[in-house]
């Protein structure tokens, strides 16, 4: 493993990248807000917190990443261990990532990862410890050193600091890696918003991911990885000025290390040159010169100017930040985890929403194979399949569903699924306002279609626009939409091209075995009219039969 | 179309059918040993396919066909026609017959080639029907016999059948059965006749019928009596289309003055129905000549003050039968027949005539109507 060489920064250096943000108090009091409002919500978001943090550090130390959970049962509550075979955290840091909300490396700088804020792993602990009064548990050993660290870290929740209870050094099989444990009140359930959900959607859009679960009940499950080699590691990029709410802008005035206006434009955004800065500085005139200090610009000012950025014309902001699963690696992961007769997939081209660009990609797989799918069913065999419902609970994990049930929409925001609010998702309203009727499916009136199909939509960016801090659904910007759109028309005229073809050939099967039932008819006829025998009765039918397929070319 | 010679023998009609059934078997069985998708001709039995020959003076098929091919779409049709076939010949052989209700429950046993209805069988029945007709066989000959038997026939008639053993027969007197009379049965193409008489009378009611025959009207006048009974049976017509050409007699058809009964029942009894042209050749009897009651028997006979207006159903079909019927159209004597029934607008029955009391049909009308054939219309 290529720990420490010169393309992924060391523990060290991610951990030189990390500071305080904020206080932790006002979540404690809005936990829904972070996905923690019901009990078995609160499993999942504690798993996701935990696998994306590990995720996000394997990949960026370029290790190929094998995580395992495990969930048991410890009385009343549940206790939730995640480990890793990551890089391992520095030791002074260990307290600072669990036990302080805001903490991470991701908020300032704008690449597209999992984790953005530095809050879910910190809530999930501070979770545990309001619902069982237990700190958190994290063992980590970085490559290369004798012995792991152990603590036990909870959250001072008044002033947002990390109280570390015991601290010792001990002995690991593992050469390095993290592992967190944190009992929380939460139940175990099963279904579509169920962990095993969450990793084997975790599994389809990350191929090179190995991961294992172990559940409160024993049963062991394993997504083996098939790709055997690392994603590209997204670029960092600078934020492009069209993208800067004004709030953000006066905090990067207040931060600025710059010493005049131009300078801070030149630097601090992308795609802004001298040329643009000057603009920009001439747009908002009054008061501002290129010459302006930038920490003492005052307000009135800096709205001019976030005024001013936003009237000039500035060229679009870099795309090469981005890094889509591809569709190479999204076909392995659909035909990995979901056994259909048919997939397409399809990577759109970089677009952009509000200076951030971002990237959709629409993966649709089609049906079961040996499974007979007609949608021109008629009416007796569909009642005959409700019946067969009654008696065969929907599965979740049952992917894709059934001919008459909606399809499974599996979300997905920078490689990690989105398990709850699906209604309220802009890759859903995309779906269900797209007419799937003209692309061969069934589709009850603004909703989404009705096929044995599962439809995959990831929305890769900078910055993914969620409708709030839980991630768990994309807002609405007309710009992802309309891309949404796109994609999914593109697979959708994909799809009805297999689809007709698919129907061509089962109508043609049906003919041809609703002939077959009647050739021995015929032959029977014949052999009673012209008396002949068995045998040649037989032989008049397989003849009969040969020039039925000649004639038909089945 | 070969029209039935005189005399035949049972079993040679019999020989001829399965030569028919036999030869579209092996045509198929051709077919499919040379690699090809079999198929059957049947001739198409939609009014469009049928014409009204004057020479032969009946409706017949035109020369259009189907095909039959066996296909996705036909692989059941096909299947049922040939089974069918299957069961007529074994019926055949078997010296048996199965009424029309009967084959539909015997295909009941051929699992998914089973018919749904009857109304599907009836359908196979009449293709197959369709195409023995081109060879001069009836379906009776097919052994698919109607359900309803044949009307009654009294007079100097001796009707020779098969007794139970064969070669054994038996002869009936239709003189001697006293206020009873023949009943013709299902199928009739086994029947011999012998006769001294002069005439067929085809009567329409079974009340007339009776009143003829218990006074012995067949004796004065020589004539044989047969009762139609409405709309005449397939066994009806046949009968008396192979009595006529065996025994070489003119047949005088005597019903209402109506529309329905020059229109339905004279005229299928002469000339057949497009429904089922492609029986004609077998079923129709040509030489038929309508007797009464004519139009002009309402005035001749005074009958003015028994009878009925004109229903608007009568109207209908008369204007019909002008308008669109080629038999009618085609005799001037009739269209002068029907318009002037139209202009009277009444309708006169049979029994009208008892107006001048029960026995005037027998005393006057008929011996006069029976020595002017010339007043007969075509």
């Amino acid at each position: 493993m290529p720990e420490g060489d010169a393309t992924h920064p060391t523990a060290f250096e991610m951990a030189a990248r990390q500071r305080a943000i904020s206080v932790s108090e006002f979540f404690l009091k809005n936990r829904h807000l972070l996905g923690f409002d019901s009990q078995s919500k609160a499993v999942v978001t504690t798993v996701r917190e935990a696998v994306d943090n590990a995720l996000d550090a394997c990949e960026e130390a370029g290790i190929l990443p094998e995580i395992a959970v495990e969930i048991s049962r410890r009385g009343a509550a549940l206790r939730v261990a995640v480990e890793d075979n990551g890089p391992g955290i520095v030791e002074g840091q260990i307290g600072r990532i669990f036990g302080k909300l805001l903490y991470g490396s991701r908020f300032h700088k704008l690449s597209q990862s999992r984790g953005q804020q530095g809050m879910g792993i910190s809530a999930a602990g501070m979770y545990g410890q309001l619902t069982t009064g237990l700190p958190m548990h994290i063992i980590s050993r970085i490559a290369g050193e004798a012995q792991a660290a152990e603590l036990h870290v909870s959250i001072d929740t008044s002033r947002n600091r990390p109280d570390i209870h015991r601290k010792r050094h001990l002995d690991w099989d593992r050469p390095h890696g993290t592992r967190v444990e944190v009992e929380i009140e939460g139940r175990y359930q099963r279904g579509p918003h169920s962990v095993e959900s969450y990793l084997k959607q975790t599994a389809i859009a990350n191929p090179h991911v190995t991961l294992a679960l172990r559940d409160p009940d024993g049963v062991e499950i394993r997504f083996q990885r098939s790709v055997e080699t690392l994603p590209p590691l997204p670029s960092e990029i600078r934020p492009h000025p069209h993208g800067v709410e004004l709030g953000q802008l006066i905090q990067m005035l207040s931060d600025a290390d710059a010493r005049t206006l131009r300078q801070f434009l030149e630097r601090a955004f992308s795609r802004v040159g001298r040329k643009t800065a000057d603009a920009i500085i001439e747009r908002a005139s009054a008061g501002l010169s290129a010459r302006s200090y930038p920490r003492r610009i005052a307000h009135a000012e800096a709205t001019r100017l976030h005024r001013a950025i936003a009237g000039t014309r500035i060229s679009g902001p870099r795309t090469d930040c981005l890094a889509p699963i591809g569709e190479e690696r999204l076909l392995e992961g659909l035909r990995k985890e979901i056994d259909a007769s048919f997939y397409t997939v399809l990577t759109r081209r970089p677009a952009v929403y509000r200076g951030n660009p971002f990237q959709v990609e629409v993966g649709l797989a089609h049906g079961k194979p040996g499974r007979p799918y007609l949608e021109a069913d008629d009416g007796s065999t569909r009642r005959r399949k409700r019946r067969g419902d009654r008696e065969q609970p929907a599965q979740a994990a049952d992917l894709p569903g059934r001919s008459d049930e909606p399809v499974r929409l599996l979300r997905f925001a920078n490689r990690v699924p989105l398990l709850y609010q699906q209604p309220a998702c802009a890759i859903t309203r995309a779906a269900t306002q797209i007419n799937w009727r003209s692309y061969g499916l069934r589709q009850p009136k603004g909703g989404l279609p009705l096929a044995p199909m599962v439809m995959l939509v990831h929305v890769a960016s900078v910055w993914v626009p969620f409708t709030s801090e839980s991630k768990e659904a994309v807002a609405s910007y007309p710009e992802i939409l309309r891309e949404l759109k796109l994609g999914l028309q593109d697979c959708g005229r994909r799809l009805a091209r297999y689809l007709r073809r698919d129907r061509a050939l089962r109508l043609a099967e049906a003919q041809r075995s609703r002939i077959e039932t009647y050739l021995p008819h015929v032959g029977i006829a014949l052999q009673e009219i012209l008396e002949i025998g068995d045998a040649e009765r037989e032989r008049t039918v397989a003849a009969l039969d040969a020039v039925l397929r000649r004639q038909r070319k089945i | 179309m070969t029209v039935q010679p005189a005399n035949h023998g049972a079993t040679d009609i019999d020989r001829r059918t399965l030569a028919v059934i036999e030869s579209v078997a092996r045509q198929v069985a051709a077919a499919i040993a040379a690699g090809e998708l079999p198929e059957i001709a049947l001739p198409r039995r939609g009014l469009a396919n049928v014409r009204y020959d004057a020479d032969k003076g009946y409706f017949e098929l035109g020369e259009a066909r189907k095909t039959r091919r066996l296909t996705a779409g036909t692989a059941r049709i096909f299947a049922q026609t040939l089974r069918l076939m299957a069961v007529s010949r074994q019926l055949v052989a078997d010296g048996d017959f199965a009424t029309k209700r009967e084959a539909y429950y015997v295909a009941k046993n051929w699992g998914v080639c089973r018919f749904g209805d009857q109304a599907e069988s009836d359908a196979v029945m009449d293709d197959i029907e369709a195409l023995a007709s081109m060879y001069g066989l009836s379906r009776e000959q097919l052994r698919f016999h109607p359900e309803s038997h044949g009307g009654a026939v009294a007079g100097p008639l001796t009707v020779i059948d098969r007794g139970a053993v064969p070669g054994e027969t038996i002869e009936i007197d239709c003189a001697a059965l006293g206020s009873g009379a023949y009943s013709i049965p299902h199928s009739v193409e086994h029947l011999q006749f012998r006769t001294k008489a002069r005439f067929i009378l085809a009567i329409e009611t079974g009340g007339m019928f009776q009143r003829l025959n218990n006074h012995r009207f067949w004796r004065e006048a020589n004539g044989i009596l047969v009762e139609l009974g409405g709309v005449p049976t397939r066994a009806t017509r046949r009968f008396i289309r192979r009595l006529s050409d065996d025994c070489r007699l003119p047949v005088y058809c005597f019903t209402d003055c109506d529309p329905y009964g020059f229109a339905n029942i004279y005229r299928t009894l002469k000339v057949g129905s497009g429904n089922a042209a492609h029986i004609s050749p077998l079923f129709c009897v040509p030489k038929a000549r309508f007797l009464g009651v004519t139009p002009k028997d309402i005035v001749d006979y005074d009958l003015g003050d028994a009878t009925h207006p004109l229903s608007r159903v009568d109207e209908k079909r008369a204007r019909d039968a002008l308008a669109n019927d080629p038999f009618f159209r085609r005799h001037r004597r009739w269209v002068a027949a029907i318009e002037s029934l139209l202009k009277m607008g009444v309708r006169a029955e049979q029994q009208a005539l008892a107006k001048w009391g029960l026995n005037y049909v027998i005393e006057k009308y008929l011996p006069r109507k029976l020595a002017d054939r010339r007043s007969f219309l075509p």
